[in-house]
């Protein structure tokens, strides 16, 4: 996994005027920041209302109504996102991911134990005639056990 | 001479371990002083069989499945370079039963070609329906879609031709098209599979809306989930500015049409076109109250053509082959062909593109072979976590808007999630009612709060805590959301949940014997 920048309210700066031109921006802006830091600090706000002409709280409501946006960085090396969608639960994901939880020992929105990852819930990646089905740092798994995950934490390490 | 091999990039492919094995094949290759070309393809859909290895022969294709990193040495000494026997060896994949059976007018490149290749899709047929469409004048291109029967694929079925009509008609000094790929409904993958298999057929399909609408700008909303096909559409709109087919003057006809992809952000209610607009926008993806509709203040206020990626994909074969041909298949009033995504607890899993009218139980036993468990089938939602649960004795429904209406249920996507007799059919409804707490936008009531208060209820059922009563509160509740709600999310809810109630009654009164409610 790429490792992030530190939050640098001159890099937030120039990302925000690259995109500012596009129409309805706010979203591009925002995937461009939390790839570049890991998160949307909320510094970032009031950049982006400057330079959008919108007042801070349209902005903020916007952060904090899509799920992938983060406010403060990812505590895990590794990002996990495990299907809990209804083709993956015919597969039988409820129970793997309560194995997953014990075994990293923590919960959804959480951070495993030992740092190796933090898990969130998504619903569906269109892997759904091979589930149970996780993305580990963007890469896609199919047919998911506990132990391809383990093994699949290990591996993208390197 | 040298070889060349076909290795999906699809994602189910690439969660199978298909780059590794692209990976192994190059460098087993090398080792052996055999020059081999590899193309990245997307997949054809056969998702049991991935990763799903070709090589050219002068016979045609030939494909062996699935391939993991063992196989990788015998098939290279053995029969792979030329297209020869191994335990692995499927044949012409054309010929393979669950391939040869279907209707593929949408799906007929996706597997086959290099996604990318402006070249490639030219030659398998590409862009001979936006030849056709710019010899037509706007009515002319509008007129064909509405000939063709096609009805939007994103779940609503409304008429393509009437929306593309309306917004032709509307003045403004600048109109927009917009792709609904926020492919939220578990149990779907078509358009996921089109836009890293044949995305030129998506953006052809676009150029041809743009020149009939007269719009010179349009975006694809694709849901964040996708980073694979994200990665494939940047490099596919790249590759066709460079190629003329996209930009100030596409195929040099003086129109333009200028192209962008935009990332979700994880909200499976910009699925709902009002929310998406909002969402492109720049705002929180809250539904707009219609109208007015999309096709007349959409996209910044200006008229806007929203369709789903299969509704684009279905109209460059439409303007090559006439609106006739493919009204051809169908029936009723659901005409042409759906690509139905089989889904879940079963056997051979995949992409399935016929006309309208097979039923479920066709689907399920003879695409699918039953379930993955070898257990018997016991539910089956069709269209999504908004789609009715389907019992034994209803899978001779046909898969057609109003067949399924009829019964209560949805077509929505196409997609067939199957479960076996494992399934507690009271979880499943509690969970209906959970995810659209989950993804409710919040403006309007009945799913803001009904949503919150139909996973509380479900609870009491499931403790055994009154059960008729609580029961009779739901359906309540349902009937509240259906009739009140702003939009699908929280007016179609009620659909998986009543469905399994009506057709499962024995799972929602067992409290004591079964373990409380997961979480």
């Amino acid at each position: 996994m790429p490792r992030h920048e530190p939050w640098s309210h001159e890099r937030a700066s120039g990302i925000i005027a690259e995109h500012s031109h596009l129409e309805g921006a706010t979203l591009p802006i925002l995937h461009a920041l939390q790839e570049t830091f890991g998160y949307v600090d909320h510094g970032a706000i009031p950049l982006i209302a400057d330079a959008l002409n919108v007042s801070n709280a349209e902005v903020f409501g916007c952060v904090s109504f899509y799920h992938d946006f983060r406010k403060a960085p990812a505590a895990g090396r590794h990002e996990v996102k495990l299907c809990r969608a209804e083709a993956c639960q015919a597969m039988g994901s409820d129970s793997l991911h309560r194995e997953i939880l014990g075994r990293l020992g923590c919960d959804w929105h959480g951070t495993a134990t030992d740092g190796s990852a933090t898990v969130e819930p998504v619903y569906c990646l269109g892997l759904c005639a091979n589930g149970p089905a996780a993305l580990v740092d963007g890469e896609p798994v199919a047919h998911l056990t506990a132990d391809a995950l383990e093994a699949a934490l290990t591996e993208v390490r390197q | 001479m040298s070889v060349t091999l076909y290795v999906p990039r699809d994602a189910v492919a690439l969660g199978l371990g298909a780059n590794k094995v692209a990976r192994a094949l190059f460098a087993g290759a090398e080792r052996r002083g055999l020059d081999v070309i590899i193309v990245r393809t997307g997949s054809r859909g056969l998702f049991w069989l991935e990763p799903m290895v070709e090589v050219a022969t002068p016979e045609g294709r030939v494909a062996y499945g699935p391939v993991t990193l063992k196989d990788i040495d015998a098939l290279l000494d053995g029969g792979l370079p030329t297209g020869g026997e191994h335990a692995l060896r499927l044949g012409d994949p054309e010929k393979i039963p669950f391939l040869a059976k279907q209707q593929r007018l949408t799906f007929h490149r996706c597997g086959v070609i290099d996604p990318v290749s402006v070249e490639d899709y030219r030659a398998h047929g590409g862009y001979r329906g936006l030849e056709a469409a710019l010899k037509l004048d706007a009515e002319g291109i509008v007129t064909a879609v509405r000939e063709s029967g096609l009805r939007g694929r994103g779940g609503a079925g409304f008429p393509a031709g009437i929306k593309w009509n309306t917004v032709m008609l509307a003045k403004a000094d600048q109109k927009y098209v917009v792709c609904n790929a926020d492919e939220g409904d578990s149990g779907t993958f078509a358009d996921r599979m089109m836009m890293e298999g044949d995305p030129f057929n998506l953006i052809e399909g676009m150029t041809i809306a743009a020149v009939a609408t007269g719009a010179t700008r349009g975006y694809i909303y694709l849901r964040s989930e996708y980073p694979q096909a994200f990665e494939t559409l940047k490099e596919a709109i790249a590759n066709g500015v460079k190629a003329g087919v996209l930009g100030e003057n596409i195929l040099g006809s003086g129109k333009a049409f200028h192209l962008e992809v935009r990332l979700g952000a994880g909200a499976y209610i910009c699925g709902e076109e009002t929310s998406l607009l909002e969402s492109l926008e720049g705002k929180r993806g809250i539904v707009r109250a219609k109208p007015p509709i999309p096709a007349l203040k959409g996209f910044l206020g200006k008229p806007t053509l929203v369709n789903n990626v299969m509704t684009f994909t279905a109209v460059p074969w439409i303007l090559d082959n006439g609106a006739k041909a493919y009204a051809d298949y169908g029936m009723g009033r659901s005409l042409g062909t759906l690509p139905i995504q089989l889904a879940g607890n079963i056997k051979h899993g995949g992409l399935i593109e016929l006309a309208f009218g097979i039923t479920l139980r066709e689907v399920i036993q003879e695409y699918g072979g039953g379930t993955r468990s070898g257990r018997p089938v016991r539910a089956v939602q069709v269209g999504g976590p908004l789609g009715a649960y389907f019992p034994d004795h209803l899978l001779d429904t046909p898969l057609d808007y109003e067949a399924m209406a009829a019964k209560k249920g949805l077509v929505g996507h196409g997609g067939i999630v199957v479960f076996d007799d494992t399934v507690d059919m009271a979880s499943q409804a509690r969970f209906a009612f959970e995810f659209c707490a989950t993804e409710s936008c919040g403006k309007c009531t009945p799913c803001r709060i009904g949503a919150t208060r139909g996973v509380e209820t479900m609870d009491k059922v499931i403790a055994g805590i009154r059960p008729e009563a609580n029961l009779k509160l739901v359906e309540d509740l349902c009937e509240v959301m259906t009739d009140g709600s702003l939009c699908a999310m929280g007016g179609l809810t009620p659909m998986p949940v009543m469905s399994a109630i009506t057709h499962f009654p024995e799972d929602f009164r067992r409290a004591g014997s079964l373990p409380a409610a997961a979480e």
